[in-house]
């Protein structure tokens, strides 16, 4: 039906027309301007270049399409920020190929099509969030006079065999949306959104680029890698609407332990082969990244020392433990991050007991020792530390804390459902963009707090500025005493954490963190690498619980 | 073998079916007929205890933060800083989750309002750009935010813009909400009918200056134009039960000035006695005041003031009900009349009041002096109060504060407390000494007179004894 001649007339009703194929061009958009004159309807025309839907006008286009632009957004992001551009042309782009090899949507003999597709609905029910279940759906149907058409959407629920693939077409602007949301063959894997990340991770994994999970997932929080409506990368001609949403709006951040957990769902899914070895030389490998995080938590160098004792005697540093190789699965699923936090907090508990009594002690001893000699090298003094820090992390975290309220979570080109909601929607969006010109004019000093450059270190205490505030260089005497030619530490006791780990498959979890359980000290210890890593603290303590029960196996066992 | 397993599953049936017999159907009942229990579904990880519903997204949260945040910043009265967050909280409005959304407007309303009105570099334009937007935000809210735009305009003084904006919620249509909004509508136009009779109110005021004999006739037209207006829509909302004081005044006002009187009279009855309509007190204050206009005879207005007293036993009017009673010929009128300046007298806002005090000396002394009948009158009102009243009313502190402050009403005060707790109780004895350093006249009457009736105090109580001995 589509003209090649570009020849336009003018209808009497103030319409587009070919001249040549007399074909009248219905798609115009409505330009809404509040500064000049409200709803004054500029026409435009757009061409797709591929065959138009008769519904919205836009590309026929695939879900995975979406993801891949996604993607490819995401890996530019990263490259922006120094990743080698391997990671983008070559290992992301061909873990993408087998994904969609492997989920047979491309690269195969028999792609799915939509009716295969279909063919699985409601023979299984599992309780994975992305699946929609009829409660997912009653959520639309509501009786606010502005949005029934939101209701109508519900019927994707109860749709049959014979119907599916014109309601999908109704309701969604992609091709398989609708179909794609449905529950699919046993041992499937859909993308979604937070398994862009995990992906994304795999790909920086196998190139062993110094960055870890916590660091990609904050550099998405403020906002370096597209995530939060990425999907205004689209081409134009990729309308969004109907089910698309449920797979494309992102309303909440993506979670550590969910991203981490996909992504060895992903490397199994797509049969990949043994990752390359994580050595002591790697960024990843405990040993090194003890040493970031230890100068980010402004802890004395001479730690470092300790914790390699520490996975050394664990056995967390080996190269076998460390490499994610999707074949063997028995292998713990490591969290490199999470580890190095976990590993200094238990040397802090093997040096300071961190029992609100022994580190005071210590720390009251140290103090009145550097008191008197001020010209030697200072002693660590606990509470001092304490002190330091917790200032600067209630600064810190109340910062954070204030960012994350302001944070803006629409995008200017607001989604909807159907095209008969689009005028609400659209006239809802502008009076918040109208108010929040308003309210914004009133706020003052419009704080606009240019984005912070991307650092893989958010608190930074710097050698130069010493106020007595830098504890890098602080030695560690006074807990340690030397016994058999090596140094050990004086204080003789240690309390564990817990003394059972529960069952996983049962509790989900190895811990249970109950805050009040455990002494100020350990809890703000804790705090602290949450704050440094964004992951709850209960995951850090599950770590600490694990390394701890590795550490004394042997005295445990012999109870 | 198997025959013994037999013998024993059939022993034990025996067995049942014996206890069935003894227990009647209950049992019967038991076995059979009742289907086998459903367990319903644990969660997956069992230690977690679920909390219902589903968990709030991430930006449901944010939201939360972001309100608490303006809150705090409300509280705080730090203006700029709640307009900081509200941008952000704006986005309420376009939640995702329906419940939420529909619940943001009058959040937004309510928060965004407080802030313009107190932020320094708000102005009326600005409160009005957004009240205009937030009405057409949710259909629901639009005439509540008018109404509520509209009390903003009128405490900024501007009636004319106030009057403008209830004329066009006046003509809000929206389709089948409309009749679910009436009763908004009715306030909408009640509200309108109050600016009519200000309008009104003004154009009689300038009448009166005028000269000009045509130009009054034309002023006169307008207002009763006004009147009409204002008589339509007040005429409406009084017939929903309700509180409806300001409303009511005027119209009241109204009709009284085109002298329809019989118009007032239904109008007012109706409002006090209908018992659909929560119970005001107010109602039958207007009622009384109108009787009393109009030169009503005393028994239909102590009627309306008896309801006043059950309703609200310390108002201000029951002085003029005690003096109506007074008045009354009959015994039991006088007898009530004690009773309704004693309970008033038991209201901490009277305390200080003179006026009160002496109407209550009076008529003590009216009962004393004629003859002593109706003593056990007094004694019956002081049996309720003799617990509490010496430390609420004739405390030695007490007695100390009036004579300072007012010696007239301690000398009123020191009377009844005198005839009531006798001669020798601290407020007589303090306010008399003082009386008789001072050496005022009127005093050594009263000691006299309370000398001389603090045998009957001493009688009195006798009585008092033998009522309680009956």
């Amino acid at each position: 039906m589509q003209c090649c001649i570009i020849n336009w007339g003018l209808t009497d009703e103030g319409k587009f027309y070919c001249k040549s194929c007399h074909n009248v061009i219905e798609r115009t958009t409505e330009v809404l301007t509040s500064d000049v004159v409200p709803n004054t309807k500029i026409q435009s025309i757009s061409k797709g270049l591929r065959k138009r839907k008769k519904i919205d006008k836009g590309w026929e286009w695939y879900v995975c399409e979406g993801f891949q632009c996604i993607l490819k957004k995401q890996a530019e992001a990263l490259q922006a920020l120094g990743v080698s551009p391997q990671m983008k042309d070559e290992i992301l782009c061909n873990f993408w190929r087998c994904y969609l090899q492997k989920s047979k949507q491309a690269y195969c003999s028999m792609p799915v099509t939509d009716n295969a597709l279909i063919s699985d609905i409601g023979t299984d029910v599992d309780s994975e969030p992305e699946r929609i279940s009829l409660h997912g759906f009653s959520s639309f149907s509501e009786s606010d006079g502005d949005l029934q058409t939101e209701s109508s959407f519900g019927r994707v629920s109860s749709i049959g065999k014979a119907s599916a693939t014109e309601t999908t077409s109704v309701c969604s602007g992609s091709v398989d949306g609708g179909s794609y949301l449905l529950k699919r063959k046993k041992g499937d894997l859909k993308m979604s959104m937070p398994m862009t990340l995990s992906l994304c991770y795999l790909a920086l994994l196998w190139l062993r680029e110094p960055v870890t999970l916590s660091d990609l997932l904050r550099f998405v929080l403020d906002g370096h890698i597209p995530y939060l409506n990425a999907f205004q990368c689209f081409p134009e001609e990729m309308k969004l609407y109907g089910v698309d949403l449920k797979i494309f709006r992102v309303e909440s951040w993506p979670v550590y332990e969910d991203v981490h957990k996909k992504m060895y769902e992903l490397a199994a899914f797509l049969d990949l082969p043994c990752f390359p070895a994580i050595t002591n030389s790697c960024f990843l490998h405990p040993n090194i990244l003890c040493i970031k995080y230890l100068m980010e938590a402004n802890l004395p160098d001479e730690l470092h020392n300790w914790t390699c004792r520490v996975v050394k005697k664990i056995n967390v540093g080996e190269t076998d433990f460390l490499t994610l190789d999707p074949v063997n699965k028995s292998t713990r699923k490591v969290k490199y991050d999470v580890l190095a936090a976990a590993l200094i907090i238990v040397v802090l508990k093997l040096l300071f007991l961190l029992d609100d009594q022994y580190e005071w002690l210590h720390a009251s001893f140290a103090r009145k020792r550097n008191q008197k000699n001020k010209e030697e090298c200072p002693w660590f003094d606990f509470k001092k530390w304490y002190t330091i820090i917790k200032k600067s992390l209630d600064v810190e975290q109340k910062k954070l804390d204030e960012e994350r309220a302001r944070c803006l979570w629409k995008c200017e080109k607001p989604l909807f459902y159907s095209a008969k909601e689009k005028y609400i929607v659209l006239k809802r969006r502008q009076t918040v963009v109208n108010l929040q010109r308003q309210f914004g004019s009133l706020s003052g000093s419009m704080q606009v707090s240019e984005k912070q450059k991307p650092s893989s270190f958010q608190l930074n205490w710097a050698e130069e500025n010493t106020d007595g505030i830098c504890f890098h260089g602080h030695i560690l005497e006074g807990i340690l005493q030397e016994k058999d030619n090596s140094l050990t530490t004086t204080n003789t006791k240690y309390w564990l954490c817990t003394v059972k780990l529960c069952n996983e498959k049962i509790c989900g979890h190895l811990t249970h963190y109950k805050e009040s359980d455990f002494p100020q000290s350990y809890q703000f210890v804790l705090n602290l690498f949450s704050f440094l890593l964004r992951v709850p603290a209960s995951l850090i303590h599950e770590e600490v619980c694990l390394i701890e029960h590795k550490l004394f196996k042997t005295k445990l066992r012999r109870r | 073998m198997d025959s013994f397993v037999e013998q024993l599953t059939r022993g034990a049936q025996e067995e049942f079916t014996e206890e069935s017999a003894w227990d009647g159907s209950a049992v019967r009942i038991e076995s059979s007929s009742l289907p086998a229990i459903h367990l319903p579904v644990l969660p997956r990880y069992l230690q977690h205890t679920t909390t219902g519903g589903r968990k709030a997204t991430g930006f449901q949260e944010t939201k939360t933060a972001c309100f608490n945040y303006i809150h705090e910043a409300l509280l705080e009265n730090q203006w700029q800083r709640a307009a900081e967050f509200m941008t952000a909280y704006l986005e309420t409005l376009e939640s995702t989750s329906a419940e939420h959304r529909m619940a943001a407007p009058e959040v937004v309303w309510r928060i965004g309002a407080e802030i313009l009105c107190h932020h320094s570099k708000s102005s009326i334009e600005e409160f009005n750009y957004f009240a205009e937007r937030i009405k057409n935000v949710g259909v629901k809210n639009y005439l509540k935010v008018c109404l509520e735009h509209v009390f903003h305009l009128l405490c900024n003084g501007l009636i004319d813009d106030a009057y403008r904006n209830l004329s066009l919620a006046e003509g809000w249509r929206y389709g089948e909400q409309t009749a679910a909004h009436d009763k908004e509508m009715k306030l909408i136009q009640a509200y309108k009918g109050l600016l009519d009779y200000y309008n009104w109110s003004e154009k009689r005021k300038a009448m009166l200056e005028l000269d000009d004999d045509d130009l009054a006739q034309f002023v006169e037209q307008e207002m009763h134009s006004f009147f009409r207006q204002a008589a339509v829509n007040f005429k409406e909302i009084i017939k929903i039960p309700g509180v409806w004081d300001p409303f009511v005044k005027c119209y009241v006002e109204l009709l009284e000035f085109y002298e329809d009187y019989d118009e007032v009279r239904q109008v007012l009855s109706e409002y006090a006695y209908n018992s659909k309509f929560p119970s005001n007190p107010n109602a039958h204050v207007y009622l009384y005041q109108f009787l009393k206009r109009q030169g009503e005879s005393k028994k239909t207005r102590i009627a309306v003031l008896k309801i006043l007293h059950e309703l609200v036993p310390s108002h201000e009017l029951m002085l003029e009900y005690n003096a109506m009673l007074q008045k009354s010929k009959k015994r039991k009128k006088h007898r009530l009349g004690l009773q309704v300046i004693f309970t008033v007298l038991d209201f901490a806002g009277w305390k200080e009041h003179v006026k009160a005090w002496s109407c209550l000396a009076k008529q003590i002394k009216q009962i004393l002096e004629n003859s002593s009948k109706h003593l056990y009158w007094i004694m019956e009102e002081w049996n309720s109060r003799k617990d509490w009243w010496p430390a609420f009313h004739f405390s030695h502190h007490l007695a100390k504060i009036n004579w300072q402050e007012n010696e007239s009403l301690a000398c009123e005060k020191a009377f009844v407390a005198g005839i009531l707790l006798g001669k020798d109780c601290k407020y007589f004895r303090y306010v008399s000494h003082q009386g008789h350093k001072a050496k005022k006249g009127r005093f050594q009457t009263m000691k006299k007179f309370v000398k001389k009736h603090s045998s009957s105090h001493l009688r009195a109580s006798g009585v008092l004894d033998s009522c309680i001995h009956l």
